[in-house]
């Protein structure tokens, strides 16, 4: 009843004139604060026992671990790629081009995808071929919290807008969503930009071990 | 001239019947102000709950060499008494009279979204339950078990498996875990309605300071509750998955836990005050009879003290042997945030100075917090010395000074608020002749508990321990202390009569009893589920005296 008569107040009942701002948008910046300071708390820990204490514990050097110097560019390539991609997609769907948006929210889902492949091949690598993971040494317990973490929240994202595609297929993605679907580009961009943080901690920071 | 309403009833819906019904209604509701009500009325259960622990406490301390209780079982009343009263009291009913306020103070029907506001409720109430769950649920493979024993900021590296081998210290992170969602969810939805759904001509500088104050502690708790968050997965981390962050033997650092945490805690203590800063800014004015003094200068205090807020945390690890460079930067930076915190208190004092004041129950806790509030901050001051600090550091000095501030500021607040707001809230008026009671005896009460306090701990008196030998000269200042806390239970036991009686049979409000001057008051009592009908428009800071005296409206004068 209640929420009946709250869905029936928005947005019709509400004085648009007066709605300068979006809820989604400004709810969708809080929540990238929020996640910011998260992370931070994370990239501080690397940054702390990794590049700045750099603790002799017998774990590997970063310097020479990585599975392939060309494979992390690359998926760093398509993950910024991607943020590009999902502004087309939002465009298109703004517009009412709704073939276009399915392509470019089909290219986004791919380059993400792409990107997630490329850790889980890293992954592998790392803890079936090296043997390193949480428990063994202090590297291994800052890099797999850090960039699980961010690979999880790719694959929340990717998991939304795949969701928004198999929408968009069945019909259901008409053009006056096209805002709600702008304020989840909003979340993925803000994953895209964790990781230019992430991978200067990880990857380019590494010079100094 | 400014449009307001006419307090209507006409919109509410059929009230439901049966107590079934009336159950599923208030745990499926998604409005504002019956989440806000659930918040209040669970943060006061938790709060006798936190008080009965304090009890316990101060009855094995009120006497040297006393063996009321165990050691383990003194561990695990300090750690659920602290984190209790911080997360499971303070956030929620300050963030429940947000919840409760905001969409009536600023002119709208509901919070920005309210099945998210739901769900933050229900997070926060369950993972209360959860930590509670510990006393009987956490006995793990190696008999030890009951509550979490590793005080309320549980350092590390007590909280490792090593260390700790029963799971209570599981069911505190994860309890701590769920209900810090529930409040991220509500700060981010409290910033998202003040930010968004302001009514016509509610412009920020036209809001009041107590949304300017829950503006403040929304950006707070975004910004602070995620780095407890970061550092309670990593611990979770080091106590399933073998990870090393904060295990010194394998190369980690417990100093690690001690910046994340307090990077938090520090921002939490604003949390904690700030809302109730906002209060105490409602309250002085109504009853003073004039306009807040210094508006302006108010709103960028709140500003200021949230920024710097960040930057003072290491104030609580003095002892722990950081740099001296390090050291003298957050003691300047603590002497810094007295300022703006002055500046309050000044201007509280200046709304006050040539007002025509009535002494009131909301009143009296306004004045006794302004008092209660300042001796807490400057015992604070005195703690930012750094080499006073490592004299008295971990001591019951320490528990002296912040229990003044968060009993006798946030606490006394929480109180004003009650009596300012209940006839808003339920249509019917608090005992004034009670109120007053309950008043003096917490006053004294309270004194008489935290003041000796200070005394015992410059005497030598640590904080966090069991018993003490006799002889020592700690015996009086103990036993002063427990018998303040008796007569403070005998201020919060009127106060529970209070309540149920005033519930059924105190004196019928109306929409606007203390003649004040904001939006809420502009509704019925208790407001409609629609608030209002029309959306009301402003023009000045106080629209509700603009509505009173036409002839003389405020918004020639801002």
């Amino acid at each position: 009843m209640t929420q009946a008569m709250t869905n029936q107040t928005e947005p019709h009942a509400l004085a648009p004139e007066e709605h300068h701002l979006s809820k989604g948008k400004v709810g969708m910046s809080c929540l990238i604060i929020t996640e910011s300071f998260f992370f931070m708390a994370f990239i501080v820990a690397y940054l702390y026992y990794v590049v700045i204490l750099q603790v002799e514990d017998g774990g590997p050097n970063p310097r020479e671990l990585f599975y392939a110097d060309w494979m992390v560019y690359g998926a760093s390539i398509c993950l910024f790629a991607s943020s590009a991609t999902v502004v087309f997609a939002a465009n298109a769907l703004a517009r009412g081009q709704h073939d276009k948006f399915r392509s470019w929210l089909f290219i986004t889902v791919v380059l993400g995808g792409l990107f997630i492949a490329a850790t889980a091949v890293e992954w592998t690598d790392m803890i079936g071929n090296k043997g390193i993971w949480m428990n063994t040494c202090t590297f291994g317990t800052c890099y797999f919290s850090l960039v699980g973490f961010h690979a999880f929240h790719v694959c929340f994202g990717l998991t939304a807008l795949t969701l928004c595609l198999v929408l968009s297929f069945l019909g259901k993605m008409p053009t006056f969503q096209a805002e709600r679907f702008e304020v989840l580009s909003w979340y993925w961009h803000f994953v895209d930009t964790i990781w230019i943080f992430v991978f200067t901690t990880v990857y380019i920071l590494r010079v100094y071990t | 001239m400014t449009v307001l309403p006419k307090p209507t009833s006409a919109s509410l819906p059929a009230t439901p019947h049966g107590i079934l019904e009336r159950v599923h209604d208030w745990v499926t509701t998604c409005d504002h102000k019956k989440l806000g009500l659930l918040y209040i009325f669970s943060g006061l259960f938790f709060f006798l709950i936190g008080g009965i622990e304090a009890g316990i406490m101060r009855w094995q301390l009120a006497q040297p060499a006393n063996d009321v209780v165990g050691p383990v079982t003194f561990n695990q009343m300090f750690t659920m008494h602290g984190t209790t009263m911080v997360f499971l009291v303070g956030m929620p009913v300050l963030l429940g009279f947000g919840n409760y306020l905001i969409p009536l103070m600023i002119g709208t029907r509901d919070m920005a979204f309210p099945r998210l506001n739901a769900w933050g409720f229900w997070m926060f109430l369950f993972g209360g339950l959860l930590l509670y769950f510990s006393f009987i649920g956490s006995s793990g493979l190696f008999g030890t078990q009951g509550a979490p024993d590793v005080g309320w900021f549980a350092y590390a590296p007590l909280t490792s498996r090593t260390f700790n081998r029963g799971n209570n210290v599981d069911y505190w992170i994860l309890g701590i875990l769920v209900s810090g969602f529930g409040s991220m969810a509500t700060g981010i939805n409290l910033v998202v309605t003040i930010l968004c759904l302001r009514c016509k001509g509610m412009t920020l500088m036209r809001m009041p300071i107590m949304v300017w104050s829950m503006l403040v502690t929304g950006f707070l708790v975004m910004i602070a509750l995620p780095v407890l968050t970061a550092a309670q997965v990593m611990l979770l981390f080091d106590r399933f998955l073998g990870s090393h962050f904060f295990n010194p033997q394998l190369d980690g650092s417990a100093l690690l836990w001690q910046h994340l945490f307090w990077f938090f805690g520090h921002p939490e203590v604003y949390i904690l005050i700030i809302p109730a800063f906002g209060f105490i800014s409602e309250i002085v004015p109504v009853f003073s009879r004039k306009v807040i003094f210094g508006y302006t200068m108010m709103v960028i205090a709140l500003v200021w003290i949230a920024f710097q807020s960040m930057s003072v945390w290491a104030h609580h690890m003095f002892a722990v042997g950081l740099d001296p460079s390090l050291n003298a930067f957050f003691a300047a930076s603590t002497f810094l945030i007295a300022i703006p915190t002055g500046i309050k208190v000044f201007n509280w004092l200046g709304t006050i100075w040539g007002g025509r004041l009535s002494f009131h129950t909301p009143m009296l806790y306004a004045l006794g917090f302004i008092g209660m509030f300042v001796i807490g901050g400057l015992t604070g001051i005195m703690l930012a010395t750094v080499p006073f600090d490592w004299d008295v550091s971990d001591s019951y000095f320490v528990v002296g000074h912040f229990h003044y501030v968060l009993f006798g500021g946030t606490i006394f607040a929480i109180f004003g608020a009650v009596f300012y707001w209940f006839p808003k809230m339920t249509g019917r008026m608090l005992s004034e002749t009670l109120g007053k009671w309950q008043f003096w005896i917490l006053l004294i009460g309270m004194n008489l508990t935290f003041g000796p306090m200070h005394i015992s701990g410059i005497l030598g008196m640590p904080r966090r321990i069991y018993t003490y030998a006799p002889d020592r000269g700690l015996d009086i200042w103990n036993l002063l202390s427990s018998v303040g806390y008796l007569v403070q239970f005998i201020a919060i036991l009127i106060f529970g009569w209070n309540v149920i009686h005033s519930l059924l049979k105190g004196r019928k409000a109306g929409p606007d009893p203390w003649d004040a001057w904001t939006l809420e008051w502009a509704t019925t009592s208790p407001p409609s589920d629609w608030n209002f009908n029309p959306l009301p428009s402003v023009k000045s800071r106080r629209p509700l005296w603009d509505a009173k005296h036409p002839e003389d409206p405020d918004y020639e004068y801002e």
